[in-house]
């Protein structure tokens, strides 16, 4: 095997190929079975300003240059793969490293397949709406102007295939609860109901995280089948809410029991793809809803349609409605201000030009209860294979201080940055 | 007939045979049908599957350069439909990246086509109907990859010299397409699709598509060893926009046996060896 940068990496992936062999190898065998590493990545800087004053936070909304290492081979019997990113965040002013994705893949039968390691997840069908997918989002990145890819979090854990002609099952075990990257007050300001008012660096929310090896573990599971290319799919988790959703005597944030039960459909409707989702929360520790401490069970649905409507350019819409259950129990505690019901839609437009080099895209969610929205314009160019470049904006609109996109008013800011990819 | 456009495509299928009559047909003139069937056959259809890594280089009227490097794997299915499985390893913006593909011959059936995102790990379930877009930025179309049914244009063969056939294509619905009408040249040795051209609403020729290079490929045909001739190398030439991309098969295999199952979500997840290496 070459010398590459980021050895460290790739002795992390030969000791797991070395463990998951569990032989002795001889030399000159193991270096042969290995293909050549497929190494790859990009550079990138990238900035952004808030476009009004935020006395919590800085202007600077984000502010880094970032280096992604992505190292993949394979042998006959498995896969390999890790992706790492350092990065010099200026914003936090610390220079930072992250791995993204460090995984072995093997196919033990023709009817099962298995991923270990650490793997971004993602299954259901909503754009940029979850209700089944309950793998770890970074809100961070994605509000502040990151690329989109960062929005999902990596999970530890693995994951099993199984493919029947009934229907293929996957099933997520993640040893140790991985939560999302929530909105603490580092960067973004929030609404902090406890004083009352929005805060920021003045006051970081602190979590009590559920955090033991196999015990405070979860379980994702997804039974699906495709007929005639309708993706009908099951799911059910069991783990904990993946932000915060109580707080505990000492005042500190906490993830509660959670469990979801949901199902999907997705497919042709007319001459687009239409989907629906469902959802059932069942917050397990506050299963009569009568605990203000801790988040009621909801009901989550969703409803989307995707066509094209013209040359290169789609379109595609979304409503979303999360229901909290008993809310009568809830209404009953005083200072309670969320609504039974909140209502999103959400609208996508996707315009393609110059030889598909510049997408000129906006996604914007809209919620007539709350009285708020969020948007999200883009603008990306491709100036050869290699470079690329984009400019675009997080806006927040809000009535109110303390509804879901509302809180983020005064982080609405617009970014840049430019990339060299390998 | 249409169909016959897309020799480019012509790595993907395969079939036809046939050959041992080819002579004797070179003295008779079949029907237009006929050879816009056989022309169709030898861009798309040969072999119950296909597979090949392709290069395409596109250059804009600045002689700005891109490419596209990507394996492709097909299967024939029943009276027509087809599966196609895309694994695109160049530019690094999209390397990974996989697009699937169910392609229904009928014509009032859209193609079912998927994008998996490997960064996201999402599929993604492409809403495009129109199928005379850009195929991945390149001055080919959708269409000229993955075939144009013979059902959509009015066929007739207005020109047949020593080694071709030429054949007019008019839309039978006009406002469906950009173009008013295309020819094709038809090798009428091997009835492969050798040339393009395509007319404005304004009559004014303005995209041209060239097979430069055509090759015997060796496969197995049950216990038989055939050829399956094959387009290797092939042009297209946007005359509007001065724009030019070229496309070159290397690898090119028939007959892999190809599992159905290759073409499902557990694959576009997690590519299979064939369309890797």
């Amino acid at each position: 095997m070459r010398t590459i940068p980021g050895g460290c990496a790739a002795a992390v992936l030969l000791w797991t190929i070395a463990a998951a062999s569990g032989e002795e190898v001889q030399k000159q065998s193991f270096w042969s079975q290995w293909a050549p590493p497929e190494v790859h990545g990009f550079w990138e800087a990238r900035g952004g300003y808030r476009l009004q004053n935020d006395r919590y936070q800085k202007d600077m909304s984000v502010m880094e240059t970032r280096f992604q290492l992505d190292l993949f081979t394979y042998t006959d019997w498995a896969e390999f793969k890790y992706k790492g990113d350092v990065f010099g965040d200026w914003v936090q002013e610390k220079g930072r490293y992250q791995t993204r994705e460090t995984w072995m893949f093997f196919r033990p039968s023709d009817t099962m397949d298995v991923k270990l390691g650490r793997q971004v997840l993602t299954w259901g069908t909503g754009d940029l709406l979850f209700i089944n997918d309950l793998f770890p989002k970074d809100w961070q990145s994605f509000f502040i102007g990151r690329d989109s890819e960062y929005l999902k979090a990596p999970s530890d854990a693995v994951k099993v295939s199984f493919f029947h002609d009934l229907a293929n099952l996957d099933i997520v075990y993640t040893p140790q609860f991985d939560s999302d990257q929530f909105i603490r007050g580092e960067g973004i300001s929030y609404w902090n109901s406890n004083l009352g008012r929005t805060a920021g660096e003045d006051v970081h929310i602190h979590t009590d995280k559920p955090d033991r090896w196999f015990r405070d573990d979860e379980v994702a599971l997804r039974l699906y089948k495709n007929i005639n290319n309708y993706e009908f799919a099951l799911y059910g988790y069991h783990g904990f809410w993946k932000s915060p959703a109580g707080q505990n005597a000492a005042g500190l944030a906490t993830f509660p029991d959670l469990n979801v039960y949901g199902a999907s459909v997705r497919g042709q409707v007319g001459k687009g793809i239409g989907n629906a989702e469902i959802g059932y929360y069942q917050s397990r520790d506050d299963e009569n809803g009568d605990d203000p401490m801790t988040a009621n069970s909801e009901m989550r649905y969703l409803l989307g349609y995707t066509q094209e409507i013209g040359t290169d350019f789609t379109a595609g819409m979304q409503y979303y409605v999360e229901q909290m259950l008993d809310y009568d129990a809830y209404k009953q505690s005083p200072g309670m201000t969320r609504d039974e019901f909140r209502h999103v839609l959400t609208l996508r437009l996707t315009k393609l030009l110059m030889n598909q080099n510049l997408t000129l895209s906006f996604f914007g969610y809209y919620s007539p209860s709350d009285k708020d929205a969020y948007l999200r314009p883009n603008v990306h160019y491709k100036a050869s294979d290699r470079w690329s470049m984009e400019m675009g904006s997080n806006i927040f609109f809000g009535d109110y201080r303390n509804t879901f996109f509302g809180q983020f008013r005064d982080n609405t800011n617009l970014y840049a940055a430019i990339r060299y990819s390998f | 007939m249409k169909a016959l456009v897309c020799w480019l495509t012509v790595l993907l299928t395969a079939g036809l045979a046939a050959l041992p009559a080819a002579a004797q047909e070179a003295e008779a003139v079949p029907s237009v049908d006929e050879i816009v069937q056989r022309a169709n056959h030898m861009a798309y259809y040969q072999g119950l599957d296909g597979k090949s890594a392709v290069l395409m280089k596109i250059t804009d009227k600045n002689g700005n350069v891109r490419t596209r490097e990507f394996i492709i794997l097909r299967k024939n299915g029943d009276g027509g439909n087809q599966k196609y499985f895309v694994y695109f390893l160049q530019p690094p913006d999209v390397r990974r990246m996989v697009f699937m593909v169910h392609k229904f011959a009928a014509l009032d059936k859209d193609d079912d086509r998927w994008l998996y995102l490997p960064s996201l790990d999402l599929v993604n379930r492409i809403a495009a109907s129109d199928k005379r877009t850009s195929f991945v930025g390149s001055d080919f179309l959708y269409e000229d990859v993955s075939g144009r049914s013979l059902e959509e244009d009015v066929h007739e063969l207005t020109q047949v010299t020593e080694e071709r056939f030429l054949i007019k294509n008019t839309p039978k619905n006009p406002a469906s397409v950009e173009f008013s009408y295309f020819t094709v040249e038809i090798d009428r040795k091997t009835y492969m699709p050798m040339k393009m051209e395509y007319f404005d609403k304004s009559g004014t020729l303005y995209r041209v598509i060239e097979a430069k290079k055509v090759e015997p490929i060796s496969a197995k045909e049950g216990d038989r060893q055939v050829e399956y001739l094959t387009v290797t190398e092939s042009v297209v030439k946007d005359l509007k926009t001065g724009s030019t991309t070229e496309m070159k098969f290397s690898n090119v295999q028939y007959n892999l046996g190809l599992n159905d199952d290759l073409f499902t979500e557990r694959y576009l997840r997690r590519p299979p060896r064939e369309a890797m290496r």
